[in-house]
Order: C-alpha cells, then sequence, then structure tokens
C-alpha cells in the first residue's frame, strides 16, 4: 500500500493551468523532492493532498484512504470532513512562512494540537514536545514567542509542531524559501536527520544539492506537468530530456 | 457661584452620573454581542444576507445617533396612533407604558445598541479579515475543527488587533451618552442644563465637562493596561 497515491490530478486557476494530469505515488520511508521553476505547480500539488486547495479532477489517496475519488460521470468526490481531518493528521505540512501561531508559546504552538485535537493528556504533550524541541535543539526557546525567534528558529518549530502529531509522513513546502541563506543550513539539516530516521516525506524544494543528496525519489515539474520522476541520478545526471538539462544547467551556472 | 453653589451642584450632578453609566454600561453589554453578529452576517457568503447588514451598517453610521434616538424613542407612540395594525402586533404595543420611567430608558438603549453595534460590527470585521489565510491553513493541517481554530487561533489575535479601535468606540461612547437629554432621559447633560439656568452661570457645564473628561481619562488609562497586557508577542 502506498503512503500516498495521486492519479490525474488537474488544477486550473481561471484559465491558467496549473496542474495537468499529474499521477505519482509515494511509499513507505521514501523521501520524495519535487523540484521546478517556480510557478510549476509544485506548492499547488502539496495544498490539494491536503485539501487546502480544490482540484478540478483527480484521485488522492492517503494511507488506502481515499481523500478524492471519481464517479462514473468523472465528477471528483470529496471524502466528509471527519475523513479529511484524520487524513490530515497522518500529514504534517510545514510551510513556507512557517505559520506559527504568534498568540502562543513555542510550547503551546506545539502542544495546542496534541491536546485539543488528539485529546492527549497536557503533561504528556508537553513531555513530548520537549522532546522535539530538544531534537530540534530549541529546548531553551520553549516559553518564548515565535516573534523572538530567528526564521530558522521558527521552521524549526514548525517542523516540530507537525512532529508532535506522529504524522505517518511530512510534507515541506519550501521550507527554505523564506529563509537567509546562512539559515537554511539549519533546516536543511533537521530534514536530513529525519530522512535517516526514514520518514516518509515529500519536500518541494529549490535546493538542487540537497534535493540529490537527500531523495530516494525526485520529480521534476514544469508548467503543471511531470517531465521527470526518477533516482536523483536519473534525474540530475542522466536526463535526456532537454527541459530538464536546460533547468539543472541554469541552476548549477548561479 | 459660591463655593457651596458649586458643591451643591456637583452633588446633584453626581446624583445623575448613574444614569449616565447605566447607558454606557448597557449600551456596550449589548452592542458588542450584536456587533460580532452583525459582523458574521457581513462576512456571510449568502450575499442577500451580507447586503442587508451593510444597509443597516450604512443607515446607522450614515446618520446621525441624536436622531436615531428621537426615531426610535417615538416609534412606538405613533405606530400606537396607526390604524388597521395586525390585531397581535396592536396588542403588543397596547402593552406598552409610554409614560413611565422606563420606557424611556429602553428606548435610549435600543437605540445606542443598534447605533454602536454597526460601529462595532466593521471594526470586528477589520480584525477578522485582517487574520493571515496561513492561520486559519496551518489550523486546517493540524487538524482543528472550524469551531476550535475560531475560538483558539483567530479570536485571541482579532482581540489583540481591535483594542485600539474598539478603545475609541467607548471612549467616544461615554461622551454620547449625553444624546441621551435630547428625550430628556435625566442624565448628567440635562440636569446640568437646568443647573445652568437655575444659576445663571456657565459653571454647571464645566463641571458636567470635568465628569466626562475624567471617565474617558479612567477609561483610556485601562485601555493602555489592556494594550500593554497583550503586547506580550507581536
Amino acid at each position: 500500500m502506498s503512503m500516498l497515491e495521486i492519479k490525474n490530478i488537474s488544477k486550473s486557476f481561471g484559465k491558467f493551468e496549473v496542474l495537468k494530469d499529474i499521477s505519482f505515488s509515494v511509499e513507505k520511508g521514501q523521501a520524495v523532492s519535487v523540484i521546478g521553476p517556480s510557478g510549476s505547480g509544485k506548492s499547488t500539488l502539496l495544498r490539494i493532498v491536503n485539501q487546502l486547495e480544490k482540484a478540478d479532477g483527480g484521485s488522492v489517496s492517503i494511507c488506502g484512504t481515499p481523500m478524492i475519488t471519481v464517479d462514473e460521470n468523472g465528477k471528483s468526490v470529496y471524502a466528509d470532513p471527519k475523513t479529511l481531518r484524520e487524513a490530515r493528521l497522518k500529514i504534517g505540512l510545514v510551510f513556507q512562512n512557517f505559520n506559527l501561531f504568534p498568540h502562543f508559546s513555542v510550547l503551546r504552538n506545539i502542544t495546542e494540537a496534541p491536546v485539543c485535537v488528539l485529546g492527549m493528556d497536557k503533561k504528556e504533550a508537553e513531555q513530548k514536545a520537549m522532546e522535539l524541541l530538544e531534537k530540534m535543539g530549541l529546548a531553551a526557546k520553549a516559553n518564548e514567542y515565535p516573534c523572538n525567534l530567528s526564521g530558522g528558529q521558527q521552521q524549526r518549530v514548525s517542523i516540530a509542531r507537525a512532529l508532535a502529531l506522529n504524522p505517518a509522513m511530512l510534507f515541506f513546502d519550501e521550507p527554505t524559501s523564506a529563509l537567509d541563506p546562512e539559515l537554511t543550513g539549519e533546516i536543511l539539516k533537521v530534514i536530513r536527520g529525519l530522512a535517516d530516521e526514514q520518514m516518509t516525506m515529500v519536500i518541494v524544494t529549490h535546493e538542487m544539492a540537497f534535493a540529490r543528496e537527500v531523495s530516494d525519489r525526485v520529480i521534476f515539474m514544469d508548467k503543471g506537468v511531470i517531465i521527470e520522476n526518477g533516482t536523483p541520478e536519473e534525474v540530475f545526471e542522466k536526463s535526456e530530456n532537454e527541459r530538464t538539462r536546460q533547468f539543472l544547467q541554469r541552476y548549477n551556472n548561479s | 457661584m459660591t463655593t457651596e453653589e458649586i458643591l451643591s451642584v456637583t452633588g446633584i450632578l453626581l446624583d445623575y452620573l448613574i444614569p449616565t453609566l447605566k447607558v454606557f454600561g448597557f449600551t456596550l453589554l449589548f452592542s458588542i454581542p450584536m456587533g460580532m453578529i452583525a459582523a458574521m452576517l457581513k462576512m456571510c457568503r449568502f450575499k442577500p444576507i451580507s447586503w442587508l447588514t451593510n444597509v443597516y451598517i450604512l443607515i446607522m453610521r450614515g446618520t446621525p445617533l441624536m436622531l436615531q434616538v428621537i426615531a426610535v424613542y417615538y416609534i412606538i407612540p405613533y405606530l400606537k396612533l396607526a390604524e388597521g395594525l395586525p390585531a397581535p402586533l396592536a396588542s403588543v404595543l397596547a402593552g406598552i407604558d409610554i409614560r413611565s420611567e422606563n420606557y424611556m430608558f429602553y428606548a435610549v438603549i435600543a437605540a445606542f445598541s443598534l447605533n454602536y453595534a454597526a460601529y462595532f460590527a466593521e471594526i470586528f470585521r477589520g480584525g477578522i479579515e485582517s487574520i493571515p489565510k496561513g492561520q486559519y491553513e496551518a489550523a486546517a493541517a493540524l487538524g482543528f475543527t472550524p469551531v476550535q481554530t475560531f475560538f483558539r487561533i483567530i479570536l485571541p489575535q482579532v482581540i489583540k488587533r481591535i483594542v485600539p479601535a474598539s478603545s475609541n468606540e467607548v471612549i467616544t461612547l461615554v461622551k454620547d451618552t449625553s444624546i441621551a437629554n435630547v428625550v430628556a432621559y435625566a442624565e448628567i447633560t440635562l440636569k446640568a442644563r437646568q443647573q445652568m439656568q437655575v444659576y445663571s452661570s456657565l459653571t454647571p457645564l464645566i463641571i458636567a465637562g470635568v465628569f466626562y473628561f475624567v471617565l474617558a481619562t479612567v477609561l483610556t488609562f485601562l485601555f493602555s493596561l489592556i494594550e500593554k497586557k497583550l503586547s506580550y508577542y507581536r
């Protein structure tokens, strides 16, 4: 059973087709990077899986549970709100802009969902949150507010927040794009650590060297279409595709 | 005016501080929840409701409060005079004693609450709409229900953002209570005018002014405390 199965997803904003017939799957323990130029639909794809955005067509299933299916008339059928909430708990989502809750302390940012959503005991949730903060090297910041943290620290808190719900997989939506270059390293280190622990991950990123090093599979998207879907070696070194080579060349030169 | 006279006038006005504060307190009590409901209705996706709410807000903000107080006060007496009203309505109207002291108070509170709710509605709506979309998305991704998201994530942030604008409204309300004297509701301004005529002196008005000034200053201080209390995050 695939952790994530996406079939024939399409999406338009007005007349602009962002995604055209996208299909791929992610297996347990895999780290999959999605690369491609800005506006190629990478982030939209992640948002559709989480249903922060509605797809125009196609199907999605998470850990075997159908989230979007297609009926015999070709219309999309969405899972009910309860199934959706349960499925979302299986996916930890890390945003480009962190989206921490500014009115909660770092600790409460992490414990709020386990306590309110899973009904976990508060003490237990706090203990777990402290373990996660320890792992992120931020135990000393537990009682700070997000506004007093650097971007890199905020992003690490948001990763801890996502992990606190014990998700089956993690989605990263350009986790380092809002950070200074010198702060991206600390985030990449955390993701690398998670990959070593066999965490199932989908990482939308512009960090080519990182994608190549950490991923089991790399997907290259352009203009809403998957152009490559293979091992890092296949995509970065052996690709015959003109568009892929062009894109990678521009990155190598910069 | 002699010192004795000034003290006597101050004592009289002090007695009418209670009716002034009653208008202030009850208006806040009703207009804040009403404003919250109106803000929700205005953001309603069903357009006719949003549109009707907007008409209400436009009228309340577009016409003077004094006019509204007079209109609300006289609408019942005029309806009582009207003929051919449906029987249930007529019997309800017959039950209202427009000469009672309470009737005047209810009319004033109704008019003030309707007016202030419109202003609060716009403040609340602005506050809710200023919360970034990412907050809703993060909450949804973490499995919060829409109700949990509103009360735990959104509302606390909205309150912080609307404190400065709300404090303006509340301070204006203290002074606006004087408008109730237009329907002869006995409060500080009405009494000050009477005393002004008794003594042929402006001093009672000045004393009334000091009353309002002190109230407004105390409120300003309270709100700056609240703002400080909420400044633990940005």
